[in-house]
């Protein structure tokens, strides 16, 4: 089975910083992997690398392959407009437009030109209900997206990510912005997400890196230590540094 | 000397110093109004100027100045708007970009004079416009272009980023997200620039004297090759060497009236668009 998303030999460098050193990385379809490793790390960097939004920062430099579903994406000609509507992508903190909760979810449709509006409602409810967001806001759908929680602003941010139903979410930390109800809202989410997405999530959090994930893969200075089910890297981690961070005993 | 004793000094000066700000504002306008309002009639506002100019109204000079507000946004939004996207959402930091703020901010300090006699240089003369509405308005309008690039710049500086890389993120173009999502956030801020440079081109005088302003003409224009009278530059010659100085002042204050009344309603729905708009996108 070809893995959904593959690196190998990725380099990158921000100008003269080498930020990730030779990351071999490879993950299945329909599954959960968290990133996980001090503040620093490569975590973020190597998440925009599957969107190619490092593209938008200055004197970064990208070596190596980076596959999805087989095809290099890290290549100068790709479309990457194209790519990103293929790749979702949740921020850390919450960032809906300041626009309806309506029209947030649409956006990513109406970029692709679908404007119709019957086929508008239907993915939007889709979209929403995918992200456990529906219940709470059906009836407000015109209601400005600022005036919501932050909790259900994740929700939302999530919701307009699926609409255009992409086939890989990356989250950076989604749920470090939010209380402990708003963020086992979104763990619960997650993992009901992998049924039809594969799923990239950077967490901070240890037991929630063991509660959503299938694999774990453990970040140190721009190189991957440690890549194993996570299972195996809370119960058995093969590295000392490894195990030395997931109890704590650094930063 | 005592410290919560001298932070009283200094903020009792402060205070003073705000108030006093405060006071020449009132007393300008206390004055203009005392002497201008009563002046100020339905008559006044609509009627031609009469018996050289000592009589009638200031009706071709209001419509005068509202034309060449209106001229000189209609190219100063577009073009100024257009240049500070490519200033602040495209062109990245560096010596370009420093370059091209240096040069906007030394476009906004030429003396308003200088503007009118590149103006009748270039449209006037070059360009054979003569003294024309298109020629006043395209000189104001370039008096107006770095206040409109410098606030449309800042208004676009403060939509944060994080709108920017969602809408990037759900494969927008860079066009698309300006359209879409960067300029309807910045708008409200936009539009608060382009009504305070309303105020400030309404009341220029210099950048008209030698491209477009009538001394006397007592009928509206039929196209924007012809001349039109304007309020700044109508009040300067009732003021200065009008047919009779001393007859005249009574208009000269109600024109003054008419004039302030224009930059002040500009500045006051200025605030309102900024304060309405603003908290709808909270
Ligand atoms: N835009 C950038 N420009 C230059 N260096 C960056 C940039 N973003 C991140 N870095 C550097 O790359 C390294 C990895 O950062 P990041 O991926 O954000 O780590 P993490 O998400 O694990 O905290 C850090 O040393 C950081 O300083
Ligand atoms: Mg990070």
């Amino acid at each position: 089975m070809t893995p959904k998303i593959e690196t190998k030999n990725l380099q990158l460098y921000y100008g003269a910083h080498h930020a990730l050193k030779g990351i071999d990385f490879s993950a299945n379809a329909n599954t959960v992997t968290a990133l996980i490793g001090p503040s620093g790390c490569g975590k973020s960097t190597f998440l925009r690398c599957f969107n190619r939004m490092n593209d938008l920062i200055d004197g970064c430099d990208v070596e190596g392959q980076i596959l999805i579903d087989g095809m290099n994406i890290n290549d100068r000609y790709l479309n990457v407009d194209e790519l990103r509507k293929k790749v979702g992508m949740v921020f850390q903190k919450p960032n809906p437009f300041p626009k309806s909760i309506f029209e947030n979810v649409a956006y990513g449709l109406r970029i692709n030109g679908i404007n119709e509006k019957k086929i508008l409602e239907e993915k939007v409810e889709k979209a929403l209900k995918q992200a456990a967001l529906w219940e709470e806001v059906k009836d407000n759908l015109k209601k400005s997206a600022m005036s919501i929680s932050g909790g259900q602003q994740q929700r939302l941010c999530i919701a307009r990510a699926l609409a255009v139903e992409p086939s890989l979410v990356l989250m950076d930390e989604p749920t470090s912005a939010l209380d402990p109800i708003s963020t086992s809202k979104v763990e619960e989410l997650i993992y009901q997400l992998k049924e039809k997405y594969t799923i990239l999530i950077v967490t901070h959090n240890m037991q929630q890196a063991a509660r959503v994930s299938d694999k774990t893969a453990f970040f140190y200075i721009g190189e991957m230590i440690e890549y194993n089910d996570t299972t195996e890297i809370f119960t058995n981690p093969k590295i000392e540094r490894t195990q030395n961070y997931i109890t704590g005993r650094f930063g | 000397m005592n410290k919560r004793l001298s932070q009283k000094i200094f903020f009792t000066l402060f205070r003073l110093i705000s108030l006093m700000i405060v006071i020449v504002l009132f007393s300008i306008l206390g004055f203009i109004i005392f002497n201008g309002a009563k002046s100020i009639s339905w008559h006044f506002l609509t009627q031609m100027p009469t018996d050289g100019m000592t009589k009638g109204g200031i009706f071709p000079a209001i419509v005068g100045t509202l034309i060449l507000v209106l001229g000189s946004m209609i190219f100063a939004f577009p073009v100024g708007v257009a240049a500070a996207i490519y200033m602040n959402e495209y062109v990245k930091e560096g010596p370009v970009k420093r370059f091209m703020r240096l040069m906007t901010s030394n476009l906004a300090g030429v003396p308003s004079i200088v503007f009118g006699l590149f103006g009748m240089a270039l449209f006037v003369n070059q360009l054979h416009f003569g003294d024309s509405i298109i020629a006043g308005s395209l000189t104001l309008g370039l008096l107006a272009l770095p206040v409109v690039i410098r606030t449309t710049e800042e208004a676009l500086k403060q939509v944060d980023d994080s709108f920017r890389l969602a809408s990037i993120g759900l494969g927008a173009t860079k066009l698309q997200t300006i359209g879409k999502v960067t300029l309807p956030i910045a708008f409200p801020n936009i539009i608060t620039g382009l009504i305070l440079s309303i105020g400030r081109v309404s009341g220029e005088t210099a950048p008209i004297l030698f491209t477009v302003a009538a001394y006397f003409l007592p009928k509206l224009p039929h196209s924007i090759f012809d001349q039109v009278m304007a309020l700044p530059y109508h009040l300067y010659v009732i003021a200065t060497s009008g047919t009779n100085i001393t007859e005249s002042r009574p208009i000269a204050y109600g024109t003054a009236l008419v004039l302030i009344s224009i930059v002040l309603i500009c500045n006051i729905t200025a605030s309102v668009i900024r304060n309405v708009l603003g908290k709808r996108n909270k």
